[in-house]
């Protein structure tokens, strides 16, 4: 019976074009707006480590100054970023199952094969634990060593497009790159990596892509590579050399770390008090006590990545897909009550009420359908038209406007739902008149 | 074949109530040809409503085929008159983007029937109206003698017990209907039980009998007396 009424569906469509165009579009509409909206939202709203929420956790201390909050909208939150000083103090621990401390640099790097242009790289100076703890696939080789943090050696482990685009994706574990003036072995290449929103460093642009290159943490203090980032400070204090700088209140640096347990969390919270304490004691930390643990979840939350806005927008798109939806039941009711003689007919030859309104909802599905296929067309195109608007196309934030499968799937499903909510009314109205007076005016 | 026992139907507004039948009675036999004659407004199409399920009634009783359609619930009444009720109306009723074939399919549809029987009997009932080379045309392709004819075949091809027609020929020539006329005289004569609303007393004339109504109720009454002589024909009418 489904097939029979899917072709009185088509046949209906043919019969009145124009207002079955217009259904299409007023629920394409919709359906695009909800679908840029959602695009958006989905990006930054993703937890793209879910799997370890309750494992991973960034480690903050209240180092601020007593005259001013570090965060205006949010006073009570300890700074979301580390001294040098803490951030070493709390890896020399060693007390989490991983641990890294990191930021964000960057270089120019060479390969010096014949016909390869030096190009600008951008870094990530972190321990050799960061691979382990987030679950860096390695397409080629692997990590460094705790030894390798500590000499530091010279080594590095390129991104994957790194490697396409220094050795044109061959497998270069055991080449040598130079990234400005020195060396560096190359020990692993990853697989494609970037995790979106980048939980890591919000520091730096929760939807940037990941670096091209990771090096030994203590490579920037010996190298004394730039911060890449806010570098934030308090206090007056006289910076005139690197060492300086390392020994300053200035937070700049991101700390994670794994604990896989409830009693684990618990150990370190209280290793991270106790480190607090004593640092208050010797004349530092002048805010209140303020040292937290956040897990994934939390730590995209408090830093805002997705913003109110974002929230308040779905809202609007959803209305907007209401109003939509309001002219495609007047626009339905208008359409079958103009084909009420010959339901009226098919109601005398036999048809009961539920062969009516499932004939007529199966009509308004493939509205909805069509509907569906056409927002997500609409969608793209919005999305490609708002990436060439506000952002270029090597610009991180051009994955926020990319469509994923999981949204074409919610887009379809959104459509054939609304396509349904649309048609229930008018297919029931149909169904409910009496065949007689439909034959009458026939 | 059918009984109605005081089926009383009125139609109500804020301001007025107007009674379209009063306490009906009517008994037809089963392979009774009956005409049922009246002026305008006398409850004849209201008549026909209630005997084809399409409409309900307020009091009295019907039975139907021996069974007892008076308070079947919708869906109920959809399966008789999809099963038991075949429908041929003065404006013919046809569905203008199908063709012949699946106009007639239309009421074999709504009772499930496979495919293959679907299509035998709409074959059988297309070659017994003349039309079994025009199933592929569209209804706006035929004359309105030949498209009432694509109705009477979607209206036999169920096999209904009771065939309703209202005023069958009202939108045709003479000529044309009165080949209509044969063609259900026919179908009467293969046993199917025929009620007919006609203005037309010379059409009422080739039914059994006759049934007058005015103002909701039968007036005149000639009982039914079962044909004692049926003519022989010299061949079998050609409608193509």
């Amino acid at each position: 019976m489904f097939a029979y009424d899917l072709r009185l569906a088509l046949q209906s469509l043919k019969r009145h074009p124009g207002l079955s165009a217009l259904m299409v579009l007023a629920v394409a509409l919709g359906i695009a707006v909800c679908t840029v909206t959602f695009t958006i939202y989905h990006a930054m709203a993703t937890n793209p480590i879910e799997w370890k929420n309750d494992q991973l956790y960034a480690v903050t201390i209240d180092t601020w100054g007593t005259e001013q909050a570090y965060d205006d909208q949010q006073p009570d939150m300890p700074p979301t970023l580390l001294t040098y000083r803490d951030a070493t103090a709390m890896q020399a621990a060693g007390i989490a199952k991983h641990s890294a401390f990191m930021y964000k640099s960057g270089a120019v790097l060479s390969t010096g094969k014949a016909g390869t242009k030096p190009f600008r790289a951008l870094l990530r100076l972190t321990g050799s634990d960061f691979f382990t703890m987030f679950d860096v696939p390695f397409e080629y080789g692997g990590g460094w060593t705790a030894a390798a943090d500590q000499g530091p050696e010279p080594v590095v482990v390129l991104s994957h497009e790194t490697n396409q685009k220094a050795f044109g994706g061959e497998n270069s574990v055991g080449r040598t790159v130079r990234l400005n003036d020195n060396d560096y072995r190359v020990i692993g290449v990853l697989g494609p990596w970037s995790p979106s929103p980048k939980f890591f460093d919000l520091n730096n642009g929760a939807f940037n892509e990941a670096e091209d290159a990771y090096l030994p943490v203590r490579w920037g203090q010996v190298l004394e590579l730039p911060v890449y980032g806010n570098t934030n400070c308090w206090k007056s204090e006289e910076v005139a050399s690197y060492r300086d700088f390392l020994n300053s209140e200035c937070v700049w640096l991101q700390m994670w770390v794994e604990l896989p347990t409830a009693q684990d969390r618990d150990r370190y919270q209280a290793h991270v008090d106790n480190y607090a304490r004593a640092q208050k004691a010797a004349g530092r930390l002048p805010r209140p006590l303020n040292d937290r643990l956040f897990n994934v979840g939390q730590w995209l939350d408090m830093n805002h990545v997705v913003q109110k806005d974002n929230r308040v927008l779905i809202g609007i798109a959803l209305l907007f897909l209401g109003v939509c939806l309001v002219n495609v039941v007047g626009l339905l009711l208008a359409k079958f009550l103009n084909g009420a003689p010959l339901t009226g007919l098919r109601r005398a030859l036999g048809a009961s009420r539920t062969d009516i309104v499932r004939q007529h909802l199966t009509e308004v599905m493939l509205i909805g359908v069509a509907g569906g296929a056409l927002g997500l067309v609409l969608a793209v195109a919005g999305l490609a038209g708002i990436r060439s608007i506000y952002f270029d196309d090597v610009n991180a934030y051009s994955r926020l406007t990319t469509i994923d499968p999981t949204v074409v799937l919610v887009t379809l499903g959104l459509a054939l739902l609304a396509g349904i909510a649309a048609g229930l009314y008018p297919s029931w109205r149909i169904g409910r008149t009496a065949p007689s007076v439909y034959l009458k005016t026939q | 074949m059918f009984q109605m026992h005081n089926v009383t139907k009125a139609y109500r507004t804020d301001l007025l109530e107007t009674h379209a039948l009063r306490e009906f009675s009517l008994k037809v036999e089963k392979g009774e040809f009956v005409a049922i004659t009246g002026p305008s407004g006398s409850g004849k199409t209201t008549f026909l409503n209630v005997a084809g399920l399409l409409e309900t009634f307020d009091s009295g009783s019907y039975r139907l085929d021996g069974e007892d359609v008076s308070r079947l619930d919708d869906d109920a009444r959809s399966r008789v008159r999809n099963r038991k009720i075949g429908f041929i109306f003065q404006s013919f009723n046809l569905i203008p983007d199908l063709d012949v074939f699946d106009n007639v399919d239309v009421p074999l549809r709504y009772r499930r029937m496979p495919a293959a029987e679907r299509r035998e009997r709409i074959t059988s009932a297309l070659d017994l109206v003349g039309l079994g080379s025009r199933m592929k045309h569209l209804p706006s392709q035929l004359s309105g003698g030949q498209q009432q004819r694509v109705a009477i075949a979607r209206a036999l091809a169920g096999d209904p017990a009771l065939l309703l027609a209202d005023e069958p020929t009202g939108n045709l020539d003479s000529l044309m209907a009165r080949q209509v006329m044969d063609l259900l005289e026919q179908i009467n004569g293969m046993g199917t039980t025929i009620v007919m609303v006609t203005h037309d007393p010379e059409l009422a004339r080739r039914a059994h009998r006759n049934v007058q109504v005015i103002d909701g109720q039968i007036t005149d009454f000639r009982p039914y007396e079962p044909p004692h002589h049926v003519p022989e024909t010299a061949a079998t009418p050609s409608y193509a």
